[in-house]
């Protein structure tokens, strides 16, 4: 057996998957589409109550490739190989894992970088605003694609978390329990700023050419790095950044200084580059859009008591001590508000050094709470699925061994 | 489940909303919840507290009580409960008037420094006491405002709160007769249901 498939706790080799919807798609932004695609993964084995399955709504620069390999020789499992595999917290022996990339991304699913089919031509800047109510909605037409009615669980990271918050707001009925980590009912003023620095340094780029940067052949790398260099320093913490690189020289001398000479500083810069060889700028752009914009509460009158009132799900609302791009006290307001709601809610704040990139660690005290959570669900839909086989339906054949 | 917290458990209605402070390991709101339909929410700081509700199906939520109840709007649960927590908060007595802003009633227990034990403890060994309900010594232990009996029913007049059941136990939480008769003397663990001022 060769390395990835063989390794354990890993879902192992994984194949992306296609789903192409038909018909014109409606955006909230009053735009609509005609038809889209989404790519996305599976884990695991959709049991014949399909009671088990698990959607995981990614972050602003994640994809569907959120566990496993593509390949053996891949040198990185998937964004959230640490939560997603047999045994882990979204236990793939328990649970169907449904994993797909958003629409407007730039990982295979419809977005930016597509062609437009009315004109023939990449739709560019031209593509729709898309909201994270529109996210949900494509992502339920892949749910009814899929033959599944109803998640066990919507789970989510960051701006995954506010998807899943939107699933349980718009999709009562389809929602057994969302689970929020490091996220927030919306954004703040500062949050927003940081968007908005990152999007002037995309398109304030020469190469950005008002978003027409892929029909002359061009990219904003400066830009979109630049961007990534500021999200970065608000994924972490001050003091993880300190124990991380502290004031390392790369050369070990000031007299030897040249340009790039703090470990931070190199390390910042690599981010940058190799984000901007994987990532679209125009997709970056949308994305942080969707954060910006996002708020439950805004169409109850600024209420996210009455915007929760229609959920019927559990919640497991996670936050971390030195978060401070979505801090421990946002999630509090959701956690407030869900009990204000009646709702059922777990949360808990976990002690960690490392800032909002804590969800994606494998920190134990988070893995234990986020696992005991997940298993008292896949015990549910298990008691759900009765005694019946998990003989798999045609619908959405894992890929996982 | 624990003699003490099935005490507690007859005194709630089914289908209350229930607040837990310092929930512990969330035996008695798994309780209620499977027997009385009772929605519940705890409140716990210990990281291994909070995987073991999470693993009884308990609403656990991660708050310290010394950083206020504010969160929680006034009149929205039917019951506060409080057991064995009231003296290691640092501010007991501004607790106790949160838990009558967010609960109708209020069921508080605390370990009774007036207990026999404890004053045979201070008075022969000229030491802190420590007894099975205090088993901690002075300079580990989270109970940083320990009272008696007689010193909880002061605090309770002055601030005119109504008394709508009370009674003492010994520290395996279990009642008997003679307790009642001196309980400032002979209970080891206070009970208090109490309501707002008349």
């Amino acid at each position: 057996m060769a390395k990835h498939s063989a390794h354990e706790g890993s879902v192992g080799i994984v194949a992306p998957q296609r789903f192409h919807a038909t018909g014109e798609f409606a955006l909230q932004c009053g735009e609509s589409l005609d038809g889209f695609e989404l790519v996305y993964e599976t884990y695991g084995q959709l049991n014949a109550a399909r009671s088990n399955a698990v959607l995981i709504c990614h972050a602003l620069s994640g994809n569907h490739h959120a566990a496993g390999y593509h390949a053996e020789d891949d040198a990185k499992p998937g964004w959230w190989d640490t939560c997603i595999g047999p045994g882990k917290a979204v236990d793939t022996n328990r649970f169907f894992v449904v994993s797909p990339n958003n629409l407007g991304g730039c990982d295979g699913s419809t977005g930016p970088a597509s062609s437009n089919p009315a004109t023939g031509e990449i739709f560019g800047p031209a593509f729709p605003t898309v909201t994270v109510r529109d996210w949900v909605r494509s992502q339920a037409a892949l749910a009814d694609h899929l033959g599944i009615e109803r998640f066990a669980a919507v789970v989510g990271g960051s701006l995954g978390g506010m998807q899943a918050m939107q699933w349980a707001i718009d999709e009562p009925e389809r929602v057994g329990a969302a689970v929020l980590i490091a996220s927030a009912a919306k954004l703040s003023a500062q949050n927003i700023a940081f968007n908005e620095i990152a999007r002037q340094a995309i398109t304030s780029d020469p190469q950005f050419r008002d978003g027409h940067y892929r029909s002359a052949n061009a990219n904003p790398d400066m830009g979109l790095g630049l961007a990534r260099m500021i999200g970065h320093v608000t994924y972490l913490s001050d003091f993880g950044m300190g124990q991380k690189f502290g004031r390392e020289l790369k050369s070990g001398n000031v007299s030897a200084a040249r340009d790039v000479e703090f470990q931070v500083e190199s390390y910042l810069r690599h981010q940058g580059q190799s984000f901007s060889q994987r990532f679209d700028a125009n997709t970056y752009l949308l994305m942080t859009r969707a954060l910006d914009f996002f708020d439950p509460a805004g169409e109850c009158g600024g209420d996210l008591v009455a915007a929760l009132e229609r959920a019927q799900s559990d919640f497991l609302v996670l936050s971390f001590s030195t978060d401070w791009r979505f801090s421990a006290a946002r999630s509090k307001e959701i956690v407030d508000a869900l009990i204000a709601a009646g709702k059922n809610v777990v949360s808990a704040v976990i002690d960690s050094a490392h800032g909002h990139d804590s969800f994606l660690l494998p920190l134990p005290r988070y893995i234990s709470v986020f696992k005991a959570y997940m298993d008292r669900l896949a015990a549910a839909a298990g008691s759900a699925a009765s005694a019946g086989s998990a003989e798999n339906a045609e619908a959405g054949s894992a890929d996982a061994p | 489940m624990r003699p003490d917290l099935e005490i507690i458990a007859d005194l709630i209605k089914p289908g209350a909303r229930v607040l837990d402070l310092g929930c512990g390991e969330g035996e008695l709101l798994a309780g209620l919840q499977a027997e009385k339909q009772v929605n519940g929410y705890g409140l716990d700081v210990d990281p291994d507290n909070i995987a073991i509700c999470v693993r009884k199906g308990v609403n656990v939520i991660e708050q310290n009580l010394d950083q206020g109840l504010a969160n929680f709007p006034d009149d929205s649960f039917d019951m506060v409960v409080m057991t064995e927590t009231l003296q290691s908060v640092r501010m007991p007595a501004l607790v106790l008037d949160e838990m009558l802003r967010i609960g109708q009633e209020c069921i508080v227990t605390f370990p009774n420094f007036g207990h026999w034990r404890s004053r045979w403890h201070l008075f022969l060994k000229g030491r802190m006491p420590m007894a099975p309900h205090l088993p901690h010594d002075w300079h580990d232990t989270p109970n940083i405002h320990l009272c008696t009996v007689k010193d909880f029913e002061r605090l309770v007049r002055d601030k005119g709160l109504r008394i709508i059941q009370r009674f003492v136990a010994g520290a395996d939480h279990r009642n008997r007769p003679r307790m009642s008769l001196m309980p400032n003397l002979f209970g080891a663990i206070a009970f208090y249901r109490l309501g707002r001022p008349e």
